[in-house]
């Protein structure tokens, strides 16, 4: 007998990340309590939640920096934290992840940092290489910068040269760490639609963390929201701006801004 | 009787001090052999880690170059001096001078006091490389992209110290004994005939052998437990500074303990 996860699995080769009662504990402090969400290829998967809330630990916890004290985390069907060194790695080289602060390496120039991984485990050849560098730069509207170090780049162009870097392998799954952080409005929207395109592109499996309410309106088409380490709503962009759920309105609609929407 | 308590008390914590600080050493020896054993796993791609270890080799090496000679030379010149000035018996000869400045400087100087002082140079410089890359989470960037970050970073910078350091320990002996003698010959204490006379005197060729070992193992611990220090950092940019001092000295600590080692194994 097939739960649907796994008859969804079966029917259909997807590249599908799910969680099984997630729980994460430092010492006494129980940060993550038993998370279950299933995220799909080509939607933009939203997590949302006040800061310090565990969205951070749960994205370390799904990616393998952190392993979860209780809980599984499957991708495409497997148990990443059972899997085998090997099996680990392979599965590793289909993410892409967008660090809060880029984490480009500083000591490589942009077109270094977006070949990296190529180099490290592609075939190619320098030339393709460095082609593929600059579709992944001109996908994210970038020109010139590929002789630059990251500390002659702005914050837009960091991230940017970070989804060039994280789309470099055409990973299957795609993680953004708080992508807006730092960023003014009309770069954040330019990162959100970009981040949007190229999940529908190449049907990733794409996980957004942030708590910026222009986002989740902008992308998200499914959304968790996270409080006090639980999974306490879940739904669209749609029914977020409708929920009665008290802890999510608060959250929702804590901007004067928001709350003028509102009305 | 509450001085009895009193002292039973003060003991007693101690002990647990002790216990606990003595716990905490192993619990770090055991995460650097780990660590260590992550670094020297099979590589991902040969040629990239090779460019790597020419690039630290260079990093490392030739970066030190200017200071190692300078500090060589000068040490050179005032072992010449003191040796002299302390050789006032007429029963001693003159190459004496020599003699002993060829000793220290092959046996001890070279090797060990130019180690100590690489230790701040590479070690601070290694932590603070590693330790920034973690707190940025450059590292972890590694990770998920499916490299051993452990010997991709750690690796090359070993490997490149155990091959270039011996090198900068040749050139430094060499300068050390021409400090020596151009401050012998220039201060009156030893003319350059007498000088060389010392330097060839009853020399074993095993005390260069001897230093290179030595300096092999002082590579390894300068820039392995410095990397062990920047690997482990958490935190922002106060702790990557921490990170490069405890580098630096439990770097330094170790190799004056592999230098006992070493010459007791080796030479007694």
């Amino acid at each position: 007998m097939y739960t649907n996860i796994e008859l969804y699995i079966n029917t259909v080769n997807v590249e599908l990340i799910e969680l099984q009662n997630i729980s994460k504990s430092f010492g006494e402090i129980e940060v993550l309590k038993s998370i279950s969400a299933s995220f799909y290829p080509g939607k933009t998967n939203l997590i949302i939640g006040a800061s310090g809330s565990g969205k951070t630990t749960l994205t370390k916890c799904i990616v393998g920096l952190t392993e979860p004290s209780n809980g599984n985390v499957l991708f495409s069907g497997e148990d990443f934290h059972t899997m085998k060194f090997k099996q680990k790695k392979t599965v590793r080289k289909e993410i892409g992840f967008l660090f809060q602060g880029s984490a480009l390496f500083d000591s490589m120039t942009v077109e270094e940092n977006i070949t990296f991984t190529l180099s490290m485990f592609s075939n190619m050849t320098k030339e393709e290489q460095l082609d593929r560098a600059n579709f992944c730069l001109q996908r994210t509207n970038l020109e010139n910068v590929n002789r630059l170090y990251p500390a002659e780049l702005s914050g837009g162009m960091k991230k940017r040269v970070a989804i060039s870097r994280a789309i470099a392998m055409n990973p299957k799954y795609l993680f953004c760490d708080e992508p807006n952080s730092g960023l003014d409005p009309q770069t954040s929207a330019v990162i959100d639609n970009l981040i949007k395109e190229i999940t529908e592109e190449y049907q990733m499996t794409t996980l957004v963390i942030t708590h910026d309410m222009n986002s989740v309106i902008e992308i998200g088409d499914n959304i968790i929201f996270i409080y006090n380490g639980e999974k306490w709503w879940e739904g669209g962009r749609d029914e977020i701006l409708k929920t009665d759920n008290q802890e999510v309105v608060d959250f929702v609609y804590a901007s004067k801004f928001m709350k003028a929407l509102r009305k | 009787m509450q001085l009895e308590v009193y002292i039973i008390k003060r003991y007693l914590f101690r002990g647990i001090f002790t216990c606990t600080t003595i716990m905490n050493l192993f619990y770090h020896i055991g995460r650097y052999f780990i660590l260590l054993g992550r670094a020297f796993l099979k590589p991902e791609k040969f040629s990239i880690y090779w460019k790597r270890t020419i690039f630290e080799m260079s990093n490392l090496g030739l970066g030190s170059l200017g200071i190692a000679s300078i500090i060589a030379f000068f040490m050179g010149a005032v072992i010449v001096i003191q040796t002299a000035s302390n050789i006032d018996s007429a029963w001693i000869p003159d190459y004496t001078i020599g003699f002993t400045a060829r000793q220290s400087i092959i046996l001890e100087f070279s090797p060990t006091i130019l180690a100590l002082i690489l230790a701040g140079k590479i070690g601070s410089s290694v932590a603070s490389e590693i330790g920034t890359m973690r707190v940025t989470e450059q590292i972890d960037a590694l990770e998920i992209m499916g490299v051993n970050s452990a010997s991709y970073l750690i690796t090359p910078k070993i490997i490149a110290a155990v091959v270039i350091n011996p090198m900068l320990v040749i050139i430094s002996m060499f300068l050390s004994l021409t400090g020596g003698w151009l401050a012998g010959v220039m201060n009156g204490s030893v003319s350059t005939y007498t000088y060389i006379h010392g330097i060839q005197y009853d020399f074993d060729s095993f005390s260069i052998v001897y230093a290179l070992i030595k300096t092999m193992f002082f590579a390894f611990a300068m820039t392995s437990i410095p990397a062990y220090h920047g690997y482990y950092t958490s935190g922002g940019a106060l702790e990557v500074g921490k990170s490069s001092t405890k580098g630096v000295v439990y770097s330094s600590v170790c190799i004056l303990i592999l230098n006992y080692i070493l010459t007791q194994l080796m030479l007694s």
